[in-house]
């Protein structure tokens, strides 16, 4: 190919898509190299050093992990993280499902309904949490109040300062936080099944059970795995909501992962230590990814090969 | 998918829908909704009527919590006369502003390389943009900390505004790809052939067939960071730079006694920009938050 009328070098570079795609690209790429990758490498570097605030880290192997495999505390926090994610996202599927299903039937004020269900989603999580935290008072919890007064309890709940109580009770924040975004993808995944299918399987016969079971789930599938896939990564990786509600406490009891790294790196200033309990939650990501992805390619794999 | 996704549009799913009776529907659709609608709007209305409720009434058991008998503009006017909270304010619009701004920018920028100019590679550079959406900032957390305390950045509104991008860019290049790939390219080697440069085909060609994509990766970028809390949490100490979530929540908690009034109003005022704008643009969100999650 030749560049008979440009003359300059300049404008031939930028007729080349190769280098112009690097020219757009630059701002952009530099950024994430500069404050994501680097970090990322760095942070798992950290994870190898004894580095504290203001003080450069001397490699030390193994040994945070080792350390930390020792550490009652961190083995707690691995605990609570795995209970938190796997209770919540398991209730958090079933109420969105069962939430788009209803926000999928013939409804009056559909699209209102739609725009308030995701508003826990929207706001700052920070300060749901602080209405939570209000909500869950040990002295004036309204819903200690409500209970009381219907006589179903005598003494009000202390909510946060019993360790399974706290554990449940910031679970039943993040599911509140966490229905909406489940529900709203769902809902979208919903609308885009033909009603047509739905009109064939009644007129087979088919009870309504028979219709989600063989219809609705099915075709929904891909979208359930990459949103639960994100839900389990917002969960796992959870950390303003137990910061604003117990800060982890009571006496460790709802330390997640991400909260225990903080309360290690920046308030007790073991930058090294921190960042290996940061470093440590990167495989279970990982695995969640790959489980998804890997999902996702065999139902791929099956809708294309069969006429399922 | 591929068959679903090209007749997306709002359907009514359940084909015999008439044939269910109203009370059936009532206990099967309309008491699990309202229940539903309850309890993710309860903690709302608990913020509201708590800011407005006078302590004598906050503070006692008896009487109805529900309803407020004499309200007040006390907590009010603690929080914004005797708190720095107009300060956090003002940080978090302008953090939220500047950092979405410059994400856009550069977002633009990314996605058309990779989604139009389709350089060599362009297909991993995508690939590995949806593999940077997924990094959560609670492992990068550390390692930014140091970074920004090198840089000599710590306690400033530009440590916050140079590392939102890095979750922001990741959503809103993704984002962006998905509507670019819509835009035919016919139109484009029209242009080409009218001898347009590159640039001017994405100013005045493609960014404007975008315009709903960019409303929706901005609302979107602007609510992640006004709702970002574990950057702000980490890279400021000082309270005249923080911003609203972190300023409700380090500066208000102080001590035993927790003065729920305040507190309350700073969550709610802290909730209701977000939630305005969101008002005025749910159908762009939502095309985000679903466009991001499909593909």
């Amino acid at each position: 190919m030749k560049a008979p009328s440009r003359s300059t070098a300049l404008s031939r570079a930028l007729e080349n898509r190769n280098f112009l795609g690097l020219l757009f690209m630059l701002p952009a790429a530099a950024l994430l190299l500069i404050f994501l990758t680097y970090p990322l490498g760095l942070g798992t570097w950290l994870g190898f050093t004894d580095a504290k605030v203001g003080r450069v880290g001397e490699w030390v192997g193994l040994e945070n992990f080792a350390f930390l495999w020792g550490d009652a505390v961190t083995r707690l926090a691995l605990f609570n993280t795995l209970f938190y994610t796997v209770i919540a996202s398991i209730i958090k599927f079933a109420l969105g499902l069962w939430l788009a299903l209803l926000l999928n039937k013939h409804l009056p004020f559909k699209a209102f309904f739609r725009a308030i269900v995701l508003l826990p989603f929207i706001v700052p999580t920070a300060l749901s949490a602080l209405a939570f935290w209000w909500i869950y008072d040990a002295q004036f919890s309204v819903i200690s109040w409500a209970l009381t007064r219907m006589g179903l309890i005598h003494r009000y709940i202390d909510f946060l300062g019993d360790p399974w109580n706290a554990r449940f009770s910031t679970i039943a924040a993040n599911i509140w936080r966490g229905v909406p975004f489940v529900a709203i993808t769902l809902l979208a995944g919903l609308q885009t099944i033909s009603p047509s299918y739905y009109e064939a399987a009644s007129l087979d016969g088919a009870s309504p059970w028979q219709q989600f079971r063989h219809v609705t789930l099915p075709l929904l599938t891909p979208i359930i795995a990459v949103v639960m896939t994100f839900s389990v990564l917002f969960t796992f990786t959870d950390f303003q909501l137990i910061y604003v509600l117990t800060r982890g406490g009571p006496v460790n009891a709802t330390h997640l992962m991400a909260t225990l790294s903080f309360q290690r790196a920046i308030s007790g200033g073991n930058l090294g230590e921190g960042a290996a309990i940061a470093t440590a939650m990167v495989p279970f990501l990982l695995a969640a990814i790959l489980i998804s992805y890997f999902g996702l390619h065999r139902r791929a794999w099956q809708q294309g090969s069969g006429d399922k | 998918m591929t068959t679903a996704q090209a007749t997306e549009q709002p359907v009514d799913s359940q084909g015999m829908n008439y044939l269910v009776s109203l009370p059936r529907r009532i206990c099967t659709v309309y008491l699990p909704l309202g229940v539903f609608l309850f309890v993710l709007l309860f903690p709302f209305y608990w913020m509201a009527m708590t800011a407005f409720k006078p302590d004598a009434e906050l503070l006692s058991r008896e009487g109805n919590p529900f309803w407020i008998s004499n309200p007040t503009l006390a907590h009010v006017k603690k929080l914004l006369f005797e708190t720095q909270y107009p300060e956090w304010l003002w940080n978090t619009i302008l953090i939220s502003v500047v950092s979405t701004f410059v994400s856009i920018v550069f977002s633009v920028l990314a996605a058309y390389a990779i989604e139009r100019l389709r350089y060599r590679g362009s297909r991993y550079v995508g690939a590995s943009i949806f593999l940077a959406y997924l990094v959560p900032p609670s492992i990068l957390f550390i390692p930014l900390a140091t970074m920004v305390y090198k840089l000599d950045l710590f306690d400033t509104r530009l440590a916050l505004i140079l590392t939102y991008p890095t979750f922001l860019i990741p959503f809103c290049t993704w984002l962006l790809m998905g509507y670019f790939k819509s835009i035919p390219f016919e139109l484009e080697e029209c242009a080409l052939i009218d001898g347009a440069s590159r640039f001017q085909i994405l100013v005045k060609i493609v960014l404007p067939l975008a315009v709903p994509g960019l409303i929706s990766a901005g609302i979107f970028a602007f609510t992640l960071s006004w709702n970002e809390f574990i950057y702000a949490l980490t890279f400021v100490s000082s309270s005249e730079v923080k911003t609203v979530p972190v300023g409700v929540v380090t500066e208000l908690v102080e001590g035993d006694i927790y003065h729920w009034g305040s507190l309350m109003a700073g969550a709610l005022f802290g909730s209701i920009p977000v939630a305005v704008l969101y008002s005025f643009f749910v159908e762009y969100y939502v095309s985000g938050l679903t466009g991001a999650v499909k593909e």
